[in-house]
């Protein structure tokens, strides 16, 4: 493929795409995620590719393999475009049958359909199912449009339309937008990026970095996984919009090691997009040149933070710094540094093609924009679901996610990962905001929101957050470190019965210290999983403590047992 | 030059330069652990906390090695919360290190009899503070131990904890380094014999040629020669002997 | 691994990445999948290649989770002790492994044919329990389901 040399070029490209494409040829499009591949879905997506070899059908239907939508909990998925007839539970001896009754027939196939469990009727096209209806799927829809590793396919769907537009404003004029846009971090702490942009920008210094963070490190999240996975380029678009407001010539992508195959689409994006002339000198012919690095994590939740995260870049261990000089000003390597999650880089295409205006009439006053948030745990629909800022809670546990299953209440709902707190039944009204959720004692978070029901012991869960927790401290500074050990031995104790009176105490006590006192956010935050199951649910501590009794029935007391 | 304030008293300082360094100007005790002058700040013990208030009102709690004097910043050094927290942090220190005598003798200081915490067995006054491997890299330049593994398991050590280390020259500076004695330095007739909380390492010592002391380890002086490009004969003799 | 051979895969690797010292742990990465794990010798030429000291080298292999300075066995088992993971029983699954293999977590089999371990989310929460053996994801697993999965690998 030849550099494009300029926009006019690139739709020229995107015209030609188009052109070959039959918009109404039937493409059977198989989710090939990370979830839907513990489905077995490479072999679906494999015996699709020799069936239609086999019966010589290549002509009548394609066969694509795109990343994942989000419905993980029907996996494999497939879609049969341009009808979208959704097929859930999809497994290897499905295949013949969808191909001669389907494709050849034009036959749907009643036992793939999704059931509304409510009204018992069989959904047909994807866009009815309940999952995916009540959703504002802005930035993940597009994974199902398109094969992650074509760039033609991004293309295909209007991809890069936003870097041409924008190469035609002035970084000022971008960043205006942005700000406008009121887009926040999505990565957990919510600040306001045109800020951090302008920060960056202004900062003194020739040489400024652009850093996306892929590591993904609470555990339960994986909307950043199936966004690189599914849709790298829309990220790439974004860093490049977002470098060349800043006036950064370099980017790093951090990966974490643990999601190899996003990684390989990743590389396998900047290598399409260099050779386009996307990435790399002169893009499009304006003058801008810009050129992003992988680099792997290996294996820290502590490099999710944004100091260790870059100490981790320059080769060092991945211990945190003071803040008290921001990275926008001294980052990597001493210079000025704009680190932004996953999904707020997918978001500024979106908002550079539809405006500001556009994009901030979605969400609430101080939230802007939709955000996606991974629904897991003991929820019936397990999987990715994008809503817009001010959704409530309950709208997401129950009409999207189905409720609790094997007829179980749901007792808690966990947002912001091990940095965040337990939201009771009590507070379910609350909405997905920033500033509500912060003030409700959790925190947005990165969107990891975990479900739990009423055989959850949510001392038992303190006690798992703070062993996360324990073993993830970078062991720099005394009261991470030293309080973090501290507590996983009350609460070890706690839940092996040999809890005592004044443990709680205690416990709020560390808290205080490490709230005050730890060096990073791991520590400071360390204390929320703790302190929100002591403000909901000190009756369960109580029970622990006094009956040695487990009200969940999970905790099985070893010590008394012993004695 | 910069005003501020600390404790209520007006305060003038460099810019540039610590709260803890302005605090040390001017007589002002801000205790510290694993501050060192010789290297840079580290931040790790959280000792030096001090309460701020910014002269745009902004307050928050900041380890004075590190946070620099601002025009009309408002230090204290010693409130009740600063006074819990270093409390706090102490007595998780002696949970940490209950035979160092050095833990044992700022906890009391700070009011404190005993540790309601677990206690770590074993007989490590390593407080992971860092100021040997610092001092290695920055100062002596060779870099021969590290903070190695993380989080609780955290251990200042050679690399395999090794009785062996190509790059130590057995110079010292890392025990002299150590506030809390966790590293320990013995020289006994012929030999250097360093222990650290994993490893332990003998370093023979060269015998000077005009008075017969034994006085330094052969390595160190081999990586002195090397580095200043003076020839090994210079240092046949002790610096006593020398002039 | 003979030494000669050693040298060269490390070689080849620090080629890779151009020598950048801040590609550190792009380079343990690498070393590690060609050698299986890293040895005292790897990190020593991987050091001396780099021109970083061996402690930092040593630091940086320890520091991170991914890195195993052991010998593991032909097959590595992870299971995901992630939240989502959790609430579905994850740590039954764990013991269950624990008992079949008769080694403890971040150990090997004495024949070197499985290394247990842990990993804290990989993003697959739907079919939690998730166990990783190799490339293999095994999801939906429970403590009766162990010894069936194990039986597949030789």
């Amino acid at each position: 493929m030849a550099k494009l040399k300029s926009p006019g070029e690139l739709e020229a490209l995107r015209s030609s795409i188009l052109k070959k494409r039959d918009p109404d040829k039937p493409c059977i499009t198989v989710c090939n995620g990370t979830g839907c591949q513990a489905y077995g879905s490479k072999n679906i997506a494999a015996a699709f590719q020799e069936e239609v070899k086999r019966q010589n059908l290549a002509a009548k239907v394609d066969v694509k393999t795109i990343g994942c939508p989000g419905f993980c909990e029907r996996g494999t998925l497939v879609v049969i475009k341009p009808k979208d007839i959704f097929y859930q539970r999809v497994r290897v001896k499905d295949v013949p049958e969808i191909l001669s009754e389907t494709i050849g027939k034009g036959n749907v196939i009643n036992r793939l359909l999704y059931t509304d469990r409510t009204t018992n009727v069989k959904v047909t096209q994807e866009g009815e199912v309940p999952f995916y209806k009540r959703q504002m799927r802005l930035i993940i829809g597009n994974n199902g449009l398109i094969d992650p590793t074509s760039i033609d396919d991004y293309l295909a769907i209007g991809g890069y339309t936003a870097l041409a537009k924008a190469l035609k404003m002035t970084p000022e004029q971008i960043i205006d937008e942005v700000k406008k846009s009121g887009l926040r971090g999505r990565g957990g702490a919510g600040f306001p990026t045109g800020s951090k942009w302008e920060t960056t920008r202004k900062a003194i210094g020739e040489t400024k970095y652009v850093i996306c963070n892929a590591d993904e490190g609470d555990p339960g999240a994986f909307m950043d996984r199936s966004l690189v996975e599914g849709n790298p380029h829309s990220i790439l678009e974004g860093m490049i919009i977002g470098a060349y407001a800043i006036g950064s010539h370099e980017g790093y992508i951090y990966i974490r090691n643990e999601y190899p195959m996003a990684v390989r689409h990743m590389r396998i994006a900047i290598e399409q997009a260099e050779a386009c002339g996307l990435l790399g000198e002169n893009i499009l012919g304006s003058g801008f040149s810009f050129t992003i690095k992988i680099k792997r994590g290996g294996g820290a939740f502590v490099c999710g933070e944004s100091t260790a995260l870059m100490a981790s870049l320059e080769g060092r261990v991945g211990e945190p710094r003071a803040k008290y000089i921001h990275t926008s000003e001294q980052g990597l390597w001493g210079k000025p540094s704009n680190l932004n999650n996953v999904e707020t880089w997918a978001n500024v295409p979106l908002i550079i093609n539809k405006g500001a205006d556009w994009y901030s009439r979605i969400g609430t006053e101080g939230s802007k924009g939709t955000k996606i948030f991974a629904l897991v745990g003991n929820i019936s629909n397990t999987g990715l679901v994008e809503v817009p800022m001010g959704t409530t809670l309950k709208e997401i546990v129950f009409d999207i996610g189905g409720g609790i299953p094997k007829g179980r209440k749901f007792k808690a709902v966990q947002t912001g990962g091990p940095s965040g707190g337990m939201i009771p039944e009590s507070l379910l009204d609350l909405s997905v905001d920033f500033d509500e959720l912060t003030r409700a004692g959790s925190m947005m978070g990165s969107g990891g929101m975990i479900v739990m029901d009423e055989k959850t012991c949510m001392v038992d869960m303190a006690r798992y957050y703070t062993t996360f927790l324990e073993g993830e401290s970078c062991g720099k500074c005394i009261p991470c470190r030293e309080g973090l050990r501290q507590m996983k031995y009350i609460l070890d104790g706690i839940t092996e019965g040999r809890g005592k009176e004044g443990d709680i105490e205690l416990l709020e006590e560390l808290s205080a210290t490490l709230i005050d006192a730890s060096l990073c956010a791991l520590g400071s935050t360390a204390p929320n999983p703790v302190m929100s199951t002591i403000r909901h649910f000190r009756n369960e501590y109580e029970a622990h403590i006094k009956e040695k009794k487990c009200p969940a029935g999970v905790c099985t007391f070893e010590a008394v047992k012993v004695k | 030059m910069v005003k501020l304030t600390i404790n209520g008293r007006d305060i003038k300082a460099d810019e540039g330069t610590t709260i803890l360094y302005a605090a040390r100007e001017n007589n002002i005790y801000i205790p510290t652990l694993c501050s060192n002058e010789a290297v840079a700040p580290y931040g790790a013990c959280r000792i030096c906390l001090v309460e701020i208030k910014t002269a745009r009102g902004r307050e928050r709690l900041v380890t004075s090695c590190i946070y620099l004097v601002e025009e009309g910043l408002n230090v204290q050094t010693d409130t009740e919360k600063i006074r819990k927290i270093r409390r706090m942090l102490l007595e998780l220190l002696l949970a940490r290190c209950p035979d160092s005598e050095v833990v044992q003798d700022l906890t009391k200081k700070a009011g404190l009899e005993k540790t309601r915490f677990v206690e770590q067995t074993g007989n490590n006054k390593c407080i992971l503070c860092a100021n040997c491997a610092r001092t290695c890299e920055e100062v002596v330049g060779v870099a021969a131990i590290s903070l190695a593994k993380r989080g609780v398991e955290r251990e200042m050590t050679t690399p395999f904890s090794e009785d062996f280390s190509e790059a130590c020259i057995g110079c010292g500076s890392c025990s002299y380094s150590c506030p809390t004695g966790a590293i320990s330095m013995e020289d006994k007739n012929r030999t250097r014999v360093i222990k650290w909380p994993h490893n332990t390492m003998e370093f023979k010592m060269k015998k000077c040629s005009v008075c017969g002391q034994y006085w330094a380890p052969e390595k160190q002086i081999e990586y002195i020669a090397k580095t200043s490009g003076t020839p090994l004969s210079d240092y046949d003799a002790c610096p006593d002997c020398r002039e | 691994m003979a030494a000669k051979q050693l040298k060269e895969k490390v070689g080849q690797v620090l080629e890779k990445y151009q020598r950048d010292k801040s590609a550190l742990i792009d380079i343990l990465h690498d070393t590690q999948s060609e050698i299986g794990y890293l040895p005292k010798e790897a990190l020593e030429e991987v050091g001396q290649g780099l021109g970083v000291p061996l402690s930092r080298v040593y630091s940086v292999a320890t520091f991170f989770k991914a890195f195993s300075l052991k010998p593991r066995g032909r097959h590595l088992i992870n299971v995901c002790l992630g939240t989502a993971c959790h609430v579905r029983g994850a740590d039954k699954v764990l013991e269950q492994m624990e008992k079949e293999l008769g080694i403890k977590t971040g150990g090997n089999t004495p024949d070197l044919k499985f290394t247990l371990d842990t990993v804290n989310c990989v993003g697959a929460c739907a079919l939690g329990p998730m166990v990783i053996i190799g490339e293999d994801y095994h999801g939906e697993m429970t403590p009766e389901k162990v010894s069936e999965v194990l039986k597949n690998y030789n």
